[in-house]
Parts: structure tokens; sequence; C-alpha cells
């Protein structure tokens, strides 16, 4: 199953919004820092990612994640 | 008993509460004064409680509903208190003791379902951060920069009591220059339900009518309270409005049985003795009891027994209510909860009913204030003197003793 990157890209910022940032700020270029958003929302983020895509995101994948971006380019990556 | 060292006076600046009769510690005493009950269908829920209405969506995701209730609670407090954002002391110096009797119980659930849905790899990483019952202690301290002490407080009905207590302590002894402190409480779950009621501990009737002869079992509720306190002499500096002072605490267990109080009320008695001492006062002195008064059998009948114990032939002069006969029990919030309304007793001069209290138990025979509202009489033209009583399954007993401000 090949997913685009607009798919994946609206499913974390749905799922990210859920987690207290304001949807309009989930851009991109956003850091996770900026969105206040923390290594347990990452791991959240990373169940949803691997339920949905089957895409399995470790601690030190997420580690190295610093924007919203990053994080959509590797599912859409790995999911490929 | 053995003379007591000279400690710190430690006053409350600020109260708050969440409870089945509605946000504040305004609302609670008023309400029950005027004899609302918020029991609906055998439960004490808060029902009035949103927390979109209170919190962002990442601390209300983030929180078990017990926290929630904490953090609700500790912010009309705190508020009041005057602390606009920041703690008036070295935040170093500022504690926080929040009570609860079991912690994150819909967490719990809510996660066992995931994991027996989806599998271990599913549950939740909030899970322990929302259940733990430290959670709503670690939620205030990060709101509000409390760097001090802080811990949760875990004795079942008498949680919320020793979290008075102990941050009265900390306090007096110089720990800390303020700490907020309180109880908090969330387990109207069916699995709850379930537990309690296959104990014989739930009324089956669905009334909470404490002392009454009728009374059948307590009524679960759900809630929280929250004090502030601080040491008298940096509160006065600051200018703070004082709303009572806590003059004494006592605790005692009965080391008898795991959810039956020991029937003489001898070591509760001793609590009672115990808050008197550190208080220094007699039992003449002593013009409002608010009972746990839990409309159990055995409660009700061990805690008149404690009382008489303690206070002999002035125990049928003073006027004993429940706050649970208008909320239910609030298990590990009910003695905070209770210490919030002894507060507004003592400020407002109204002593509010025992409600639902109708058939006399022959054997009970104290003053529970039955029917209405009644004024809160003061015999020596001192500020009032108030006790608070708290007794849990496990034999935790726990009396707190509070003035009123001077006028």
């Amino acid at each position: 199953m090949s997913v685009t990157t607009e798919q994946v890209e609206g499913r974390v910022v749905e799922t990210l919004a859920s987690f207290g940032p304001d949807a309009s700020q989930i851009t991109r270029s956003a850091t996770f820092e900026e969105l206040d958003i923390d290594s347990l929302d990452l791991v959240e983020l990373a169940q949803v990612v691997e339920e949905e895509y089957g895409v399995v995101l470790k601690g030190e994948d997420m580690k190295e994640l610093k924007t919203v971006g990053d994080a959509v380019d590797l599912i859409v990556e790995r999911a490929g | 008993m053995s003379s007591l060292p000279d400690r710190r006076k430690v006053v409350v600046t600020g109260i708050g509460a969440v409870t089945p009769l509605g946000i504040g510690a305004t609302t609670l005493h008023d309400r029950w004064a005027d004899g609302v009950v918020g029991i609906e269908d055998g439960a004490g829920r808060s029902r009035e409680f949103a927390p979109e209405d209170h919190l962002s969506i990442k601390e209300a995701r983030r929180l078990d509903r017990f926290a929630q209730f904490a953090l609700v609670a500790a912010g009309e407090a705190l508020a009041q208190a005057g602390w606009d954002g920041e703690p008036p002391y070295d935040p170093l110096t500022v504690g926080c003791v929040m009570a609860t009797g079991i912690g994150g119980q819909n967490s719990v659930e809510t996660q066992l379902d995931v994991m027996r849905a989806k599998g271990a790899k599913a549950v939740s990483p909030l899970g322990i951060p929302q259940y733990m019952p430290n959670a709503a202690a670690a939620a205030v301290t990060m709101k509000h920069h409390l760097q001090g002490q802080s811990y949760g407080v875990v004795s079942a009905c008498a949680s919320g009591a020793h979290a008075v207590g102990s941050a009265l302590r900390m306090i007096q002894y110089g720990d800390a220059e303020a700490v907020v402190c309180g109880g908090t409480e969330a387990t109207l779950t069916d699995f709850a339900f379930a537990c309690f009621g296959n104990m014989q501990a739930l009324s089956v009737s669905g009334f909470s009518r404490p002392f009454d002869l009728r009374r059948d079992g307590f009524v679960m509720g759900e809630g929280s309270g929250v004090l502030v306190l601080e040491e008298a002499e940096a509160a006065a500096a600051r200018g703070a409005t004082v709303l009572a002072e806590i003059v004494g605490y006592g605790s005692t267990t009965d080391a008898h049985h795991l959810t039956a109080p020991e029937p003489t009320g001898g070591p509760a008695s001793r609590a009672i003795e115990l808050a008197m001492r550190d208080a220094a006062a007699q039992p003449d002195e002593v013009d409002y009891i608010n009972a746990h008064g839990t409309s159990t059998q055995l409660n009700d009948a061990a805690e008149t027994a404690a009382i008489k114990r303690a206070l002999g032939d002035q125990a049928k002069r003073i006027p004993v209510s429940s706050t649970k006969s208008s909320i239910g029990h609030l298990l590990g919030a009910a003695g905070a909860v209770e210490a919030v309304a002894t507060v507004r007793t003592l400020i407002t001069g109204v002593i509010a009913p025992t409600l639902g209290y109708e058939v006399p138990d022959p054997k009970l025979d104290l003053d529970y204030v039955p029917g209405e509202s009644r004024a809160l009489i003061t015999g020596n033209g001192h500020p009032p003197l108030a006790l608070s009583n708290s007794f849990a399954f496990g034999g935790h007993n726990v009396t707190l003793a509070v003035r009123g401000a001077p006028k």
C-alpha cells in the first residue's frame, strides 16, 4: 500500500492537533518544540502511525525529528 | 500529655472546591446550607464540571479526571489567595500535598481495555502519568511553579485530611513558607461501584443520611477540595486576607480491622484529643464539628462514641453535621472538601444541617443539626473553633482543628 505525502501530512496534523496545538500552527516547518509537543506526544504519534500505516517508529527515529515535515517525510519513506 | 514546642502559626488564605454541588468553595457551602443535595441516582457526580471550561486541550488529555478536579480547585484557591500566577515566596519554599484515595481509576480502566482489545503495544505512554496517585500533586506544582516539597498522600477516606495535616506540619516546622494542599477523587466507575458495593459499604437506598436510624451505607461522590496554607507572619507581611487558622491536627490508627472502625471509638477519640491538644483548646471551646458522618451503620456509631469519649459532657452541646449528607462520600477528597466547608462555616457563621436526618437512632444522641441551617454561636467571644473528622478504611483517623479569623 502506498500513501501520498498529502495523506500522511493530513493524518499527522490531525493527530498533533488532538494533542493541543492549534491546527493552523502545525505547518511542515513548525518544530515540535514550538508546538509544545514532547516525547510522550511523539510516542502517541508513533502508535497512530503504526496502526495506520504499519510503520514502526522507534525512540532513536523520533529523536532525530525536529519538525512536522521531518516526521511526515520519514513516515512516507518507510511506508513506501 | 507532654507540652509541645513553639511552632509557627499557619493560616488559610485561599480555598477551592469542585463538588457535586458545583464549582467553587462558596457554591459548596451555600448550596449545602440551602438544603441542596448533589446526589442523583445513588452517586455524587460533579455534573457541573466540564474540563474544557477550565483546562487547555493538553492539560485535559494528559490528566485523569481526578487530577483535573485538583487543578481546578487549586486554581480557585490560589486566585483567592491572590498569588496571581507566581508564588509570593521563593518557589523552592512552597510545597504541595495532594491526596487521593485511589488515583486515576478511569485511566487504569481505559488502558486495560486498550490492552485487552489491541495488545500491549497500543497502551498509551500517558497511562502511568495519568493514573499515578501523585499525578494531581505533580500537575498543581507544574501549573503554579511550586518547587518545595510535594507528594501525594494515600489513606483512603482520611487522605484529604492527612494532606492538610502534613501541610500544616511542613509550615509549622519551617520546611515551607506556604503549601497548596487538598484531596481529589474521581472513581465513579462501574468497577469501583462493584467493589464498594460487594463489600456492602454502599447505600442500597441511594440516600446519604448520616446518623439517621435508616442509614444503610455511603453514597460515592467525586470532586476535590484545596486549601492554600501560609505561615501567618509571612501572610500578614504580604497583606493577605486570612480566612481561618489551622490550629490543630491529630492522627491515630485503629489497628483493628481492614474496613470496620474500632467500635469503642478509642483511637478515633485520641485523634480528636490530639488535635485539641495541638490547638491548646478545651472541649468547652469547640463550637462546631464537621463529622466524617458517612451514613454507614458502623462509622456513625463509632464516630459518635469517639466524639463523646474525647469531649465528655460537652459533646451533646456541640452541633455536629455531615457534608456527606449533601454531596456523598468523596473518599480521598472528603477530608479536604470538608475542611473547605468548615472554613466557609467559620467565615459565614452558618452551620449547614445534616440533610435527610429525620429518624433519630436512639443509640446516637448528639446534636446532628437536623432540618435547617443555624447560626454558629460562639460562647466566649473568641473566634469560633471547629473540628473536622476523617476516618478511613484501613483504620486511619484524622481530626483537624480550625479557628475562625479574628474579626
